[in-house]
């Protein structure tokens, strides 16, 4: 059994009568590299200032490696953080900030000097050890950072948007970084970010956070392909949303929807009764067009007119309008054999995607 | 772009032109000054002459010396070791209390610091209000003896340079990034090694701007070991004094002056090679 390094049980944070954080349950695994997600303002980085210690819960508990913390300040905790904006000390060396926090534990001098150099390796900076933090680049900064909370061992590393500072081509190589260094470390990540991507290519489970509550948990793909909620849905990834009536169940899991006045038979992993109103969320990448001299039989197809063609490079984006007025975006990938993709503003054409790839979802106004 | 740019070059030159006319300058005649003699008719004239700085070595000189650089530098330390907590304080604080302290800070500036200085006479005086206090209170039976004693001296310049070691304190303790304070916080350090290694280092650069404006005064300021020390209280800034004012000797006061000065850069110039070694060294 996987064991829990951080857990937190109803834990409630209000700061002057306003609600930041609603009753958060969360078990993070070890070992594991954990994204809270969600925009800014959602709470994310309140939550990991209560994990850490920065912050007391107005109510409920926070166990670290199954202890109940409440109370105890940040010194006192096993966890680390690397602070958004790295917060290396500018008047020591790179070599003294990592040997800040052993000197704090009174380790030896020969065994700081060994640790150091060990964590100094995995980072790739052992040139760097006697320089100041204003003679190197972001990236480097950054890898200070994680260095100098790395060296402690803590059980827990927690990450606030950590790589919001850097420009997007560093971000993209720091991400591969940070996910392999996660690996070599063994250390339980928690990491903060509002960007969906990022959270997606390097998280094993990403918590989407809204307004304070936690939304959803799971791994990428998870909370990609089966969003719980709308708000999940809308939050990560582009998304075509239509509204959908159940028109008859079989076993609970196949369905009949209507959508627009078309029948179509679809997969629900949610039980579903008849009459009940939902939401149908399809992904653009999942939709599919023809034109309409492609097609024999149209009968769970809806005929739309192109309003847009944004070429991609990889792909084809496609703004289609539907008869009822629904805009829909399709996204359509490259094929060498292929030539459909030729599609004039204003065509008429047909849109449908394969019966199974939507996500049913319950009627929310 | 290209006005702007004009600006700065424009309000550069000002501020030369002006620490060139009012700093350098007079300097520099003071220690031309210091390298002539004088007689009865002239304040300064020729020949140049080293004579003044060998009346400098006399015991009577050095003990004056000797003493105003304890009283200014016990002074300069309780102005700071009172003066720090109390800018740290204010600079962290968050409420409409800020402005209000500030403003206490200030205040005293609006009255001359002369009227300060006679009216702290009234509360250590032998009869005055702190030992009226501290009979009533039953915490002493006999007047203590402050008034015309060094003590008197001390506390009438830490009253008045208080402000002066404050005010840059304050200013860099505002600068400090919280987040530093959270990551040592949060990388193991109790409050006193976060303070020790954290906070101090980084505020040094207030410290010693507050310490060299409160220094430099207290050795100098004539004023107040004279209204508080009495006649037997003669620190250098009455020595300087004497020379122009009473003996009339321009010469010998500017060989005064900058000796001073000399002992000051020294200071500094010490302070700057120990700190550029200690970041050297390795700290535990």
């Amino acid at each position: 059994m996987v064991k829990n390094v951080v857990e937190l049980r109803g834990v409630y944070k209000s700061l002057h009568d306003h609600e930041i954080l609603h009753d958060i349950n969360l078990e993070v695994r070890e070992g594991e590299f954990l994204t809270l997600l969600g925009p800014s303002g959602c709470g994310k980085t309140t939550l990991l200032r209560l994990i850490s210690g920065f912050e007391t819960p107005t109510s409920g508990n926070i166990f670290i490696d199954g202890k109940n913390v409440s109370g105890l300040p940040p010194h006192q905790r096993h966890v680390h953080t690397v602070f958004q904006s790295y917060a290396l000390f500018p008047h020591m060396t790179v070599f003294e900030n990592i040997a800040f926090g052993l000197r704090c534990q009174k380790v030896p001098l020969p065994e700081i000097k060994e640790r150091v150099a060990n964590v100094l390796r995995m980072v790739k900076l052992e040139k760097y050890a006697e320089r100041k933090p204003s003679q190197l680049s972001g990236g480097q900064q950054q890898r200070v950072a994680i260095a100098r909370a790395a060296v402690n061992r803590p059980r827990v590393l927690l990450l606030d948007e950590p790589l919001s500072a850097l420009d997007y081509r560093l971000r993209k190589t720091m991400q591969i970084e940070l996910k392999q260094l996660q690996r070599t470390l063994g250390i339980t990540f928690i990491f903060v970010t509002h960007d969906q991507e990022e959270a997606l290519s390097m998280s094993d489970r990403v918590v989407v956070i809204q307004e304070g509550c936690i939304e959803q948990v799971g791994t990428p793909r998870q909370v990609y392909e089966e969003p719980g909620t709308l708000k999940v849905a809308t939050f990560i990834g582009e998304v075509n949303i239509f509204a959908g009536e159940i028109m008859s169940t079989e076993n609970g899991k196949h369905v009949t929807l209507r959508i627009l006045d078309k029948l179509r038979k679809a997969k629900s992993t949610r039980p579903c009764t008849p009459g009940e109103k939902v939401h149908v969320v399809v992904r653009p990448e999942d939709v599919r067009v023809w034109n309409l001299h492609e097609v024999e039989d149209a009968t769970d197809m809806f005929t739309g007119t192109v309003e847009e063609v944004i070429y991609k490079g990889t792909t084809v984006d496609l703004i289609v309008r539907l008869a009822d007025n629904t805009i829909v975006a399709a996204t359509e990938f490259f094929d060498e054999d292929d030539d459909r993709l030729e599609y004039k503003i204003g065509s008429q054409i047909w849109v449908s995607w394969t019966p199974g790839w939507e996500v049913i979802l319950p009627h929310e106004d | 772009m290209k006005t702007d740019n004009h600006f700065k070059s424009l309000s550069l030159s000002v501020i030369w032109a002006w620490m060139f006319l009012f700093a350098l300058l007079p300097f520099c005649l003071v220690i031309i000054a210091s390298l002539m003699s004088h007689n009865e008719s002239d304040l300064i004239t020729l020949p140049t002459t080293l004579a003044n700085y060998q009346h400098l070595n006399n015991s009577t000189y050095i003990r004056i010396f000797e003493k105003s650089f304890v009283i200014a530098g016990i002074s300069t330390l309780l102005c700071l070791i009172i003066g720090y907590p109390f800018a740290y304080i204010i600079a962290r604080m968050q409420s409409r209390w800020k402005s209000f302290l500030l403003l206490l800070v200030i205040i005293p500036f609006w009255t001359s610091s002369l009227i300060r200085s006679y009216a702290l006479i009234a509360i250590i005086k032998a009869k005055g209000i702190l030992n009226s206090l501290l009979i009533a209170f039953g915490i002493i039976d006999q007047p203590l003896a402050i008034l015309f004693t060094n003590y008197a001296v001390m506390i009438g310049l830490i009253y008045n340079l208080l402000p002066f070691m404050i005010l840059p304190i304050m200013t860099n303790v505002e600068r400090l990034d919280q987040r530093l304070i959270d990551a040592a916080k949060d990388l193991g350090a109790n409050r006193f090694t976060t303070f020790r290694k954290i906070i101090i280092p980084l505020t040094m650069p207030g410290i010693i701007a507050g310490s060299i404006l409160v220094f430099l005064p207290a050795m100098t300021i004539f004023y107040i070991p004279d209204i508080l020390g009495g006649a037997k209280s003669i620190m250098l800034g009455n020595l300087i004094q004497n020379q122009f004012l009473i003996s009339q000797n321009w010469p010998m006061g500017s060989a005064f002056s900058a000796v001073l000065t000399l002992i000051l850069v020294t200071l500094i110039l010490v302070h700057v090679w120990v700190t550029r070694g200690n970041k050297k060294r390795e700290w535990l």
